[in-house]
């Protein structure tokens, strides 16, 4: 698809682990300001796509590139890229000894090095807009799993990243509580904030996304509009994954 | 009783030169192991070389063996200094290694999203060890810390052999001047119960104010 203003670029990305070809020749462009769900079949290598856009997984070959700079090397230059490229992980990882406070500050005084009075005010601020600014002095394990995901969206947020990725960020939660996390990323892509989201979440697919792309084994099956996607999906693979979800 | 009584300032006088060996040793160690812990986890090959051989060098030497090496060997290079800085580089050195495994088994004990997430956020090695990673693996390795320190208290024995003056080597003297063998150990057991129960008492503190209740 073409894209316009292109912030995360990767072209030709090949990744192993050990003889599994996880990433073959991946190719994907997403725009500032677009919403991107990455969905699939589990070892589909959709995680490992979202991940190596921040090089927490390396890869092989190819050519990763974020808002016109190529990821560098483990060093200094790939912390300041990894700051405007916010994470939100499946298992939460908030700072376990810190309180929920200090898990939004920690960040922006250490790495934006503002100071601790004002990351704790664009804490609360950005606490309060993920409606948990009554729990900013609680620790996470006192909160929900759906609260403590807000809380990890709050962090992201607190860099002032230009891209948000979700590595299936409703996967570990209780039913009940995937919704609270959905409508704070659906508010997130009605503000524009461009997003790469790996999900199992269909209707959050259809109602926020821009593009669908669907992997399979490694490859980058089908990239189109989720109306396009889930009405008339082209491949054979994407029919049968779509028969096999949607069924109920 | 009339051996400590008689004797007391010669027993204070190896107490407290165990107590300062022990203390500045740990010192020691504590910087030290802290140090190499952090080379073994470190994004830099040759980093984690240096850790392992460290550990692997320190580690499988024999203690006594360490204090002939620094005692005897540094002066053939030229560096003279007092047998109690020797005593205290052995003993620092060697119980490093130790430290540096516990501070090691303790990072492993932090679950790798830790880490990950610090990373993302864009912080550092040293910025995601130092503020997310360690601060974590010290609540889970106070008492294995206390138990390696406890062992250095005891081992600072050796540098008695040394002439270094210690609680152990104030026997020496004792048993010339026709004191009761048993008695004579009985009071340096007690000595050195005094420091190690110390020690205990530390780190139970420390466990108690900082440990994670699971």
């Amino acid at each position: 698809m073409a894209v316009v203003d292109p912030l995360i670029e990767l072209r030709g990305v090949n990744k192993h682990y050990g003889a599994l070809h996880v990433l073959q020749d991946v190719d994907l462009t997403v725009g500032r300001g677009e919403v991107v769900v990455v969905i699939g079949p589990s070892g589909s290598g959709k995680s490992t796509l979202c991940r190596a856009m921040n090089r927490l997984e390396r890869v092989e070959s190819g050519e990763i590139v974020i808002d016109g700079q190529p990821l560098p090397d483990e060093g200094k230059a790939l912390a300041r890229l990894r700051a405007e490229v916010g994470m939100v992980f499946q298992s939460f990882n908030l700072f376990a000894h810190k309180t929920v406070l200090a898990n939004v500050s920690l960040a922006q005084i250490k790495v934006r090095k503002r100071k601790k009075e004002e990351a704790d005010r664009r804490s609360r601020e950005l606490l309060d807009r993920v409606g948990l600014a009554a729990h900013a002095e609680k620790y996470p394990a006192q909160l929900s799993g759906g609260q403590q995901q807000r809380v990890a969206i709050a962090r992201a947020l607190a860099m002032d990243p230009k891209a948000l990725l979700f590595d299936e960020p409703t996967s570990a939660l209780d039913p009940e509580m995937i919704n609270e996390v959905l409508e704070v990323m659906q508010q997130l892509a009605r503000e524009g904030m461009t997003m790469v989201v790996v999900t199992h979440e269909m209707g959050f697919a259809r109602s926020a996304a821009n593009r669908v792309v669907f992997m399979a084994d490694g490859r980058i099956v089908e990239d189109r509009t989720p109306e396009e996607f889930f009405t008339t999906p082209r491949s054979e693979r994407a029919k049968d994954f779509l028969s096999k979800i949607l069924k109920h | 009783m009339d051996v400590l009584t008689d004797n007391f300032s010669l027993y204070a006088e190896g107490f407290f030169g165990t107590v300062e060996l022990t203390v500045y040793s740990s010192a020691l160690a504590l910087v030290l192991g802290f140090v190499m812990a952090s080379f073994r986890v470190a994004p830099v090959g040759s980093f984690r070389v240096f850790g392992a051989v460290w550990v692997a060098v320190l580690r499988n030497t024999p203690l006594t063996l360490l204090f002939f090496a620094v005692m005897l060997g540094l002066p053939r290079f030229g560096l003279v200094l007092p047998f109690e800085v020797f005593a205290v580089l052995a003993l620092g050195c060697y119980t490093s290694a130790f430290i540096c495994e516990v501070l090691r088994s303790g990072i492993n004990t932090v679950p790798r999203g830790q880490g990950e997430a610090a990373r993302s956020l864009g912080m550092s090695f040293s910025q995601t060890l130092g503020a997310v990673v360690l601060p974590q693996a010290f609540r889970t390795v106070i008492p294995p810390i206390g138990s390696t320190l406890i062992a250095l208290a005891k081992n600072s024995a050796i540098a008695g052999a040394f002439s270094v003056t210690e609680l152990l080597g104030t026997y020496k003297t004792l048993s010339e001047l026709g004191y009761n063998i048993v008695w004579t150990f009985v009071w340096i057991a007690v000595g050195y119960l005094i420091i190690t129960l110390t020690i205990s008492a530390i780190f139970h503190f420390l466990e108690k104010r900082w440990g994670v209740a699971r």
